[in-house]
């Protein structure tokens, strides 16, 4: 679910806001929108794609909330690793012109 | 069949804080929604498209990658396409479905193409569309439906059909849910592409579809087809949403000692993994990749990696625990029955398209998802924009018409006391999600289930109606869900045999006297007769 939104990167833009599928997030006058109903996150990372700025973290965790051990960490480590590897955001190609699933569905049957 | 359940309120002038005209309205915007957008604009239609969340990231395509149903019209290919699932289907199929999808589904990726959709290319350098990234297909489709001149209302969920007094749909209401306004769209005919119902399991990109199309159109009268084939759970990570099956081809399936289980496999042996699941945790490794393939994997699903990298585990090595997330009719094929080839249900300007439509037309009773259901979302998203342009377009004259409320749980009841939405999503999902009651179905527990369900509609149907439209969102949901799983469930009921991926372990073969649909539909009293199934020509 969604963790962090990091209030040194994120520029209030509100993208997220918008972006969000599950109206997770609620815009704040003046400052980085919050997380207002992280239950409803369906934990699809879509937030991050969306993010400019890479200032979101979504934890893999489906069903509950992260861990500090398991949040901080990795926030650091990997956000915006994502919109990276489906390279989305300035100077980036997407990487959907590499998908290779053709050669693997010719070869899962 | 289609008896009213509930009164109908006249729409008045004061209804709905911000009032639309369209000729089409179209709600939801996956593909489906998108392509039927785009398909009715280009009718020369006046199209509005409703998002319960925002067009682009909404439904289970947008976060995913998935297989795309795109064959070659060349030789023999399209024939051997045909024949590969109709067997596991259940021999529900139609040839002549099965044609136009194929025939649409090439069609519409030469638009894509068109678009600037960056397909990859082979070895030899010709492009292959077997396959499509969700991310950026659907933020293309987006982008298309803006210059298409259609307009989107994001973040707002549509709460209840409109009919006239013909009782022909003519529009919806619903809710922003971040400003909380209310809004009326009139419209000369509505395309249903709201997806289908995985009961909020939180599998990958499915917490917006709980069946809020199918509630709508059942209660002005639609009729739903193959709802016993809702039974679809996906595999994943146990901690994760992310319910992406292909990769499990190269996987081994272990126990907590990490001794192999016999049989347990990703397609064949899913029932293996369920059945294990009841008594033990199952884990997972895709040990059987070689570096080849796993340098493929990286390339084709970004997200299929994005739970392992962050939670520090190499997938190709180490063994994690799985689970089965229910799919429900996402990646089942149950859904609102088609009357003809523009994608019309049974309700006059009522259309369908997409996980909300059966897809039992292209893969009657199975389908793995991806493949067969993308290209079933953009050929009949297509028709489905087309149909309701052309009928849209007659309507526009009579656009003063009456226009009636149609929509009964958490609107227009007339109890004392509110029902807790949470409180009924937890009772739905307790008849549903269990292995033991809807992977292996049973006469005798399908009952039991629904002695539960249906005294639970009893409760929601003399309720109180939701405090304020926002409320009211969540509150549809669950009556959504609860309305899924009966039909679901009667029809399960009905069919004693095993076929496609219904199966009754009283009846555990398939029976060459049931090859018929069934169809479904009602509130109150739900309602299941049967039907036949076209033969090819």
């Amino acid at each position: 679910m969604i963790e962090v939104i990091s209030a040194e990167r994120c520029t209030a833009c509100n993208i997220c806001v918008n972006a969000c599928p599950t109206n997770v997030f609620e815009a704040v006058a003046g400052g980085p929108p919050r997380i207002a109903r992280q239950d409803d996150c369906q934990t699809c990372f879509m937030c991050e794609l969306y993010c400019p700025e890479d200032a979101l973290y979504v934890a893999p965790i489906a069903d509950r909330s992260a861990t500090a051990e398991e949040r901080d960490a990795a926030a650091q480590a990997l956000m915006g690793s994502y919109r990276s590897a489906i390279g989305w955001g300035r100077g980036r190609q997407s990487t959907a012109s590499a998908d290779a699933s053709f050669e693997l569905l010719r070869r899962a049957h | 069949m289609g008896a009213r359940d509930f009164e109908r309120q006249l729409l008045s002038g004061g209804n709905g804080s911000i009032q639309h005209q369209a000729d089409v309205l179209v709600i939801g915007g996956g593909p489906a929604g998108a392509w039927a957008a785009v398909s009715a604009a280009a009718q020369g239609a006046r199209v509005l498209l409703t998002d319960k969340g925002f067009c682009g990231t909404s439904g289970a395509t947008a976060p995913s990658g998935t297989g795309l149903w795109h064959v070659s019209p060349d030789g023999k290919a399209r024939e051997e396409a045909k024949a590969g699932r109709f067997a596991m289907g259940g021999h529900l199929a139609e040839h002549a479905w099965m044609d136009r999808v194929l025939e649409q589904t090439w069609a519409n990726v030469e638009r894509l193409k068109d678009w600037g959709y960056p397909f990859p290319a082979d070895d030899q350098g010709a492009l292959r569309c077997t396959s499509l990234q969700g991310p950026e297909y659907m933020r293309l489709m987006r982008k298309r439906v803006k210059e298409s001149g259609a307009r989107i209302l994001d973040h707002s969920p549509a709460l209840e059909l409109l009919v006239d007094e013909h009782g022909t749909a003519c529009g919806a209401t619903g809710v922003n849910r971040q400003t909380g306004d209310t809004w009326v769209v009139r419209a000369g005919a509505v395309v249903i592409a709201t997806g289908g119902c995985a009961f909020l399991s939180r599998a990958l990109g499915c917490n917006v579809l709980t069946g809020d199309g199918q509630l709508m159109a059942a209660e002005v009268g639609a009729v739903l087809s193959g709802m016993e084939f809702s039974n679809a759970y996906g595999l994943g990570p146990a901690f994760s949403s992310v319910t992406k099956s292909l990769f499990y081809n190269w996987a081994t399936f272990y126990t907590a000692e990490g001794v192999a289980i016999e049989g347990a496999g990703s397609s064949k042996g899913r029932g293996v993994i369920a059945q294990t699941l009841q008594s033990q945790p199952v884990f997972a490794c895709l040990d059987r990749a070689d570096a080849q393939i796993r340098a493929w994997m990286r390339t084709a699903q970004p997200n299929f990696f994005v739970s392992f990298d962050r939670q520090g585990i190499d997938p190709f090595t180490q063994h994690f625990p799985v689970t089965l997330r229910l799919e429900g009719t996402v990646r089942g094929t149950g859904g609102l029955h088609l009357a003809d080839d523009s994608c019309a249900t049974s309700v006059p300007g009522l259309y369908a398209a997409g996980d909300a439509a059966t897809r039992e037309l292209i893969c009657g009773g199975f389908t793995g998802g991806g493949s067969h259901n993308a290209a079933w979302a953009l050929s009949s998203g297509f028709w489905a924009g087309a149909g309701a342009a052309a009928f849209g377009r007659d309507a526009r004259a009579r656009s003063n018409r009456t226009a009636l409320r149609a929509g009964g749980v958490a609107l227009s009841t007339r109890g004392a006391t509110r029902f807790d939405a949470q409180e009924v999503i937890r009772a739905v999902q307790a008849e549903v999600f269990p292995y033991e009651r809807n992977w292996f179905r049973e006469g005798e527990v399908l009952r039991d289930s629904l002695g539960r369900l249906d005294a639970l509609w009893a409760r929601l149907r003399s309720s109180a109606p939701a405090a304020t439209a926002t409320e009211a969102v969540r509150a549809r949901e669950a009556a959504a869900m609860l309305a899924t799983s009966r039909w679901m469930y009667r029809s399960a009921l009905q069919r004693t045999e095993t076929r496609g991926m219904h199966r009754r372990r009283e009846h555990g073969v398939l029976d060459p006297a049931q090859r018929h649909r069934l169809l479904s539909g009602g509130l109150d009293e739900v309602w299941v007769g049967q039907q036949s199934v076209a033969e090819a020509a």
